[in-house]
């Protein structure tokens, strides 16, 4: 099937090609603004997807406190190596 | 092991960035406003549904002068439940347990209702520093007690919910470190400690929401009486 010719920095990133991959993220906004406003649209998009269902399920939430849970894990992972039984598995 | 106890509850930063920060920010990304149509969804429903009544029970005994704290109360309701629930979560941080987040909570609401009480009717604030009745030899003393309780509330606020919190992660952390030591040599100690420590995780759980409504409740008392 043949697409219409799209500018690549407007391609969605799954559609990127990887040669074109240096391309796409010069393109991209990098301003506070262009950074804003993509964090929006990450957040708009999970949102409408998982909990502004008519019948959404714990799994919306569930899946955002399992991202909550590993962040928090690599965040303390300094901390927490000193809790090694052994220091050499 | 022993030194180990208490470093669940140092501020945990990573490359320089104070992570209390993030983890301060956690709960307003857990509850969606509502959406402009007619119907919002489940989530939206239930976070409504529960403030709705919240709101309804705490701003009852308060008169009408009161009910513009009602904001201010339910969001700190939410905020103290979301921090401490999602505390329990494993290795998250729990912002409650620091003693300068409560104390920062509690002194600043606190001076409110007692400055608001002074301004709008300060001899009846005056009037609570003497309980009615009491007879006449007793009133220095107990005007002297009387301001001592007033003033130690604030401390009494933000020290109450530190102490809970942190003293339920400690045993959390003490009895599983037992339980997990024990596993292999002696089992069935090991499972009793187990045992346990599913109690302890439910009681965790109902005094995270319950120090947080705590909270929020004597803060409505101090107002209904100064209000």
């Amino acid at each position: 099937m043949a697409d219409r010719p799209v500018p690549v920095v407007e391609k969605r990133l799954m559609d990127v090609k990887l040669g074109e991959l240096g391309t796409w993220m010069g393109g991209r906004d990098f301003t506070p603004n262009g950074l804003l406003s993509s964090v929006r649209r990450g957040y708009e998009r999970y949102y409408n997807k998982y909990i502004n269902v008519k019948k959404g399920g714990i799994g919306g939430l569930a899946m955002l406190l399992a991202g909550y849970i590993t962040l928090s894990y690599v965040w303390e992972y300094n901390h927490i190596k000193h809790d090694r039984w052994r220091k050499y598995h | 092991m022993t030194m180990n106890l208490f470093n669940q509850f140092l501020s945990p930063t990573f490359l320089g960035l104070p992570l209390i920060a993030i983890a301060l920010m956690a709960p307003c990304l857990l509850y969606p406003s509502p959406a402009p149509g007619w119907q919002s969804n489940r989530w939206t429903t239930l976070q409504n549904w529960f403030i709705g009544s919240f709101i309804k029970q705490t701003l009852s005994p308060i008169n009408t002068k009161g009910h513009s704290w009602a904001l201010l109360l339910a969001t700190l309701m939410v905020f103290l439940i979301t921090l401490n629930t999602l505390g329990l979560l494993p290795y998250t941080f729990t912002p409650t347990t620091q003693l300068s987040l409560n104390m920062a909570f509690a002194v600043p609401l606190w001076l409110a209702t007692v400055i608001m009480g002074f301004r709008n009717s300060p001899t009846h604030a005056l009037g609570h520093l003497l309980p009615e009745g009491t007879p006449t030899p007793l009133v220095p003393i107990l005007i002297i007690i009387e301001s001592i309780s007033l003033l130690i509330r604030p401390l009494a606020l933000g020290v109450r919910l530190t102490a809970n919190l942190t003293a339920g992660h400690l045993l959390i952390q003490l009895v599983s470190s037992a339980a997990f030591s024990l596993l292999l040599s002696q089992t069935t100690a090991a499972s009793l400690a187990v045992g346990l420590l599913l109690l302890l995780t439910i009681l965790e759980v109902a005094v995270a929401m319950i120090q947080a409504y705590v909270f929020v409740l004597l803060l409505s008392l101090y107002l209904q009486e100064n209000v």
